[in-house]
């Protein structure tokens, strides 16, 4: 392996000049199997990295993605068995003695994981954990190794690298923690990086500029990278081929365009269909793939999809299809993939798709929900047994919307931006320390308890984790008629079996309790139950962003529909703003506790005003290999401020890219003036003194069809 | 640190007041000199046991807020009174605190250490054979009672003894009386004396610790950050040892402080057992004896032990948890 070097410059290099086996394989997997007892996690996993590509492997949870990596790695826990082989530049690893493995971990081989805050040591340095992975692979002094971790920590870009080696890991933001890990990935110039979801834990512009430092690291070592996601939308972006992944085997590898274009397992193309898009509004519905993915402990004989595939044939039943080549480059496990002509998947759910305007005018119904003003503050205290305020949390900090009868509301912005107080401030039915909330018209300052809780009848809410949020003591029946008993509805029982019906499940589920469920049915339960009472109102927190990609297009069709045929109403919160942009008719993005922009959905995502907003949906991925590689990129630096201590003025300044571009008399505002949300035409708002100001991102701004692509 | 340390220690001298004012009223109110005197044969005459009481504020007769407001003007002074027969109290006292201290610090280190290493090995083999052997050697401890225990050792010891012909082990006391060869030699002597009782404090001690880390250790051995030190190229054990035992460490180190000041009063059953004159002795001695004022002077050493621990438990959990030390 190449030896550590503190001294090496790092920019400017070749990427792997000279290296043992630069053209062939670094990385060669074949027939990798994980066996943890009687469960088979992965049975028969081959490719090969060539230096400086990226294979991006996608599958859902449980499909065995993790598990393969780990096992390359030599790293999952000791009851595992694994067989196969791997081979790093021709040297086995599967099988090898500790020793030789962990010379080669880190130098060799190295994995940026998921969690980066439970990925560090708490009670270490940053940099000392960098330094660290230098020190292992090499003699080098402390001092150089110090030095060296100063170094990488600039080169993924954490401002003020010296200072911040310092720090400990509780002191960085997630963005700046996978920074320092792939920082550490990167300290010994290793062949191959595994990335083990990589920004799955962290905010969509976090996320690119993560993938960002990614790929200035791979460009840097000249690595290849396997790069493990759920997000088909990053791997469009930035893999060159991509290997999908079913019930631990491969069945489909191509390149990226190719599998993109024309994916020939129907699971590839059931997972492209079920993806919200940004590009694509809510005119094409999400195709779900029906089913679940089965248990690894008990696979049917024949291939594992074909209980869920909608072109199974009965010869699928008889013996697992291996993966047979279809055009040259690309495999696919299926029997009917060399079947010409076949396109399973919704063609041109794209560029062909036309996008309807703004959608229809807001409708002339009555409103159900109202906030004006609303505000919620921390304190902020400080000592034990003389508790003393030292600041305050604005969560927050003066919020405008409403809602009418039949329409759906999304709720966009960061985590910490004040999404879910506000969510919960609604919820809460009482009166708010400053501003108005009033639901189907009543002020909730002035309810009554017993009002109150006839209210509450009428304003329901379904939870982020169905696991968390239905008790797994109680039946199914219990959960969903709790509601009716405590509201005095009369006998339960036929209105259960009729709500389980409406939500897509068999009334005799109603015996059963909710580990029996997988986790797109507890999310169906809890709508049954948020349902129970007729309400005019639902709130929902996130109701997608636990599921997987095949199960969510399921239930987000599910409350579409529930919304046209009730015509309920839904103020829905939620980080995924293709999520938003499917179901919502108008949209409120937030930032640090206030409004950043609000109006109809296809405004908001066809034109934004706001620069943030902007910033926002061009750091969403498309999961489309052309675009999303044609499309500029509007980077924000740094993280959000606190919402402690929010910068003076416009709060979004700091990070604002047109505020960087802007004259010197011109930010003078910005500095001083905290913007409102000003209308700009019929239903669209923006809070930016310069919203009609064409500025650098205006032109910039990605996000649909039309302005997608570079003129 | 020095702000919190200041409120840390104003708030442990307020408490160390309360718990030795209500040790000395409890005393005062429940412990009876008089009977002392009263017992004694031939029986002094009434005036003279009142003369004396009042002379060392001990007379029942006299109220109890009087009493107690001489002692504490006393111990402001850092006087702690006298015993009922006239004798000062803190000298015996400053002894025997040496006396166990000598005693408990090396039973606690040892014990602290061993117990520590047994429970990760454990942890990191668990249910392998050590795990087996060494959770039921610490049951079958925790489930002898400590005087038991000690009996056991100081028996095992003697029939060692005897076996080898040699005074290996010597079962009572600090040390030999009136050995005078040198410094080599009376060092040899202590450490005899020293090696069973200190067995007797550390075999508990193993037990608790061993426990107790083990489920710390369990906790961390698969956490993503012992895996991340694996996959930057360190060697099993290595990463064990450096991420997973050092960050285990944090909640175990500050319950060390604690049993350490805890022991200072509470080794009662080995000293007795072994001979050693220390507090724990002398505690249950005082108390049989009516002796009011060592009694409250001991709880003071108690509550004062306790709270030196306490704060050095913070101190400890500050410095080996940097998260702590930030808000």
């Amino acid at each position: 392996m190449t030896g550590v070097t503190g001294e090496r410059p790092l920019a400017g290099r070749a990427p792997a000049p000279g290296r043992p086996g630069a053209g062939g394989p670094v990385l060669e997997v074949s027939d990798l199997s994980v066996r943890f007892g009687e469960v088979h996690a992965v049975r028969g996993v081959g490719y090969s990295l060539a230096a400086g590509e990226v294979l991006g492997v996608v599958g859902e949870s449980g499909a065995g993605k993790s598990v393969a990596a780990l096992a390359v790695m030599g790293l999952l826990p000791r009851r595992a068995r694994v067989t196969g082989s791997a081979r790093l530049h021709g040297a086995e690893l599967i099988g090898a003695p500790e020793k030789r493995l962990a010379a080669l971990r880190g130098s060799g081989i190295s994995m940026v994981f998921q969690d980066p805050l439970s990925a560090m040591t708490p009670v270490y340095r940053v940099g000392d954990q960098i330094a660290e992975a230098v020190r292992v692979h090499g003699e080098v002094t402390r001092r150089a190794a110090a030095e060296r971790a100063v170094e990488l920590l600039d080169l993924v870009g954490i401002p003020d690298p010296r200072r911040r080696a310092r720090a400990f890991p509780h002191e960085f933001s997630g963005g700046m923690r996978q920074r320092a890990m792939i920082a550490m990935a990167v300290a010994n110039d290793p062949d191959v990086i595994i990335c083990d979801e990589p920004t799955t834990a962290l905010d969509v512009t976090v996320q690119a500029q993560v993938m960002e430092v990614l790929r200035k690291a791979q460009r840097e070592t000249g690595a290849a990278v396997l790069l493990i996601t759920h997000d088909l939308g990053v791997v469009a972006g930035f893999a060159d081929r991509v290997l999908v992944m079913y019930a631990g085997r491969e069945v489909e590898l191509g390149t990226v365009h190719e599998v993109y274009a024309r994916p020939r397992m129907p699971y590839t193309a059931g997972l492209l269909a079920s993806v919200p898009r940004l590009d694509a509004g809510a005119e094409l519905p999400l195709v779900p793939i029906g089913g679940r993915p089965p248990s690894p402990a008990e696979l049917p004989p024949g291939c594992p999809f074909e209980p869920r595939c909608a072109l199974s044939i009965p010869e699928c039943r008889a013996a697992e299809p291996a993966p047979l080549e279809v055009f040259p480059g690309h495999r696919a496990a299926c029997l009917r993939a060399r079947e010409p002509g076949r396109a399973p998947r919704p063609e041109a759910r794209g560029a062909a798709v036309p996008l309807a305007g703004d959608g229809p005018p807001r409708p002339a119904t009555p409103v159900v929900l109202e906030v004006q003003g609303l505000v919620k503050h921390y304190a902020l205290t400080r000592g034990a047994l003389l508790r003393r305020r030292v600041g305050t949390v604005r969560a927050v900090d003066g919020v405008d919307l409403d809602i009418r009868e039949g329409e759906t509301l999304g709720l966009v912005g960061e985590s910490g931006c004040g999404k879910t107080t506000t969510l919960m401030q609604i919820l809460e039915l009482t009166r708010v320390q400053a501003g108005r909330v009033s639901v189907m018209g009543r002020d909730t300052a002035t309810l009554t308890s017993r009002e109150r809780l006839a209210l509450r009848g009428r304003v329901q809410v379904v939870f982020q984790d169905p696991l968390a949020s239905l008790d797994p003591r109680m039946t199914v029946h219990d959960i969903v008629a709790e509601p009716l008993v405590t509201h005095r509805r009369g006998d339960a029982a036929p209105r259960v079996r009729r709500l389980l019906r409406m939500v897509g499940l068999d009334a005799a589920d109603a015996a059963r309790h909710p580990r029996h469920f997988s986790g797109g049915q507890r999310q169906r339960v809890a709508i049954a139950r948020a349902l129970a009472l007729e309400p005019r109102l639902v709130v929902l927190d996130e109701p997608v962003s636990a599921l997987d990609v095949s199960v969510q297009a399921g239930v987000i069709n599910l409350l579409e529909d529930l919304r046209d045929r009730l015509g309920l109403s839904y103020l829905l919160v939620a980080h995924d703003l293709a999520v938003v942009r499917h179901i919502a008719d108008r949209v409120a993005v937030m930032h640090l506790g206030r409004i950043a922009e609000i109006g109809r959905a296809g405004r908001v995502y066809g034109a934004p005003a706001h620069p943030y907003t902007q910033a926002l949906l061009a750091a969403v991925p498309i999961p489309d290999p052309a675009r999303e590689r044609r499309r500029r990129r509007v980077l924000l630096e740094g993280d959000v401020p606190s919402p402690a201590d929010p910068p003076s003025g416009c709060r979004f300044r700091t990070r604002c890219p047109k505020f960087k571009a802007l004259a010197d008399a011109l930010r003078a505002r910005c500095l001083t003036e905290e913007p409102e949300v000003r209308p700009l035409e019929d239903d669209h708002g923006a809070a930016c003194h310069y919203a009609e100001k064409p500025g650098v991102v205006q032109s910039t701004a990605p996000t649909t069809a039309r302005n997608l692509e570079e003129p | 640190m020095a702000g919190f340390l200041l409120r840390r220690t104003a708030n442990c001298i307020l408490l160390i007041t309360v718990a030795t004012s209500l040790a000395y009223l409890l005393a005062a109110t429940a412990l009876d000199p008089r009977s002392n005197y009263e017992g004694r044969n031939p029986r002094p005459p009434a005036a003279v046991v009142e003369a004396q009481l009042s002379r060392l504020n001990l007379n029942d007769r006299a109220p109890l807020s009087e009493r107690y407001l001489t002692w504490a003007g006393g111990v402001l002074r850092g006087d702690f009174g006298r015993t009922w027969n006239g004798d000062r109290v803190g000298a015996d006292l400053a002894r025997r605190a040496g006396v166990t201290l000598r005693l408990v610090l090396l039973g606690v280190v040892l014990g602290s250490v061993a117990g520590v290493l047994a429970g990760a090995a454990a942890a990191v083999g668990q249910y392998g054979w050590f795990d087996r052997l060494s959770t039921a050697c610490a049951f079958l401890v925790l489930a002898i009672p400590t005087v038991v225990l000690a009996h056991m050792l100081v028996i095992g010891a003697v029939w060692l003894n005897d076996l080898l012909g040699v005074q290996v082990f010597l079962v009572s006391g600090e040390a030999t009386p009136g050995l005078a060869d040198g410094v080599g030699a009376g060092l040899l002597d202590r450490a005899k004396h020293l090696v069973l009782p200190t067995i007797s404090l550390a075999l508990g001690q193993i037990a608790v610790y061993s426990r107790y880390q083990r489920n710390m250790m369990l906790d961390v051995l698969d956490a993503d950050f012992v895996r991340t030190a694996m996959a930057k190229g360190l060697r099993r054990r290595t990463a064990l040892v450096r991420h997973a035992l050092r960050t285990s460490l944090i909640p175990a180190v500050t319950y060390f402080a604690f049993t350490f000041g805890s022991l200072l009063v509470g080794a009662t059953i080995t000293e007795s057992v072994f001979g050693w004159h220390g507090m724990g002795e002398k505690l249950i001695a005082s108390i049989r004896s009516n002796d009011v004022n060592t009694v409250a002077a001991i709880s003071c050493f108690a509550a004062l032990a306790v709270m030196l621990a306490s704060l050095a438990s913070d101190v400890l959990h500050a410095v080996l948890d940097p998260r702590v030390r930030v808000g």
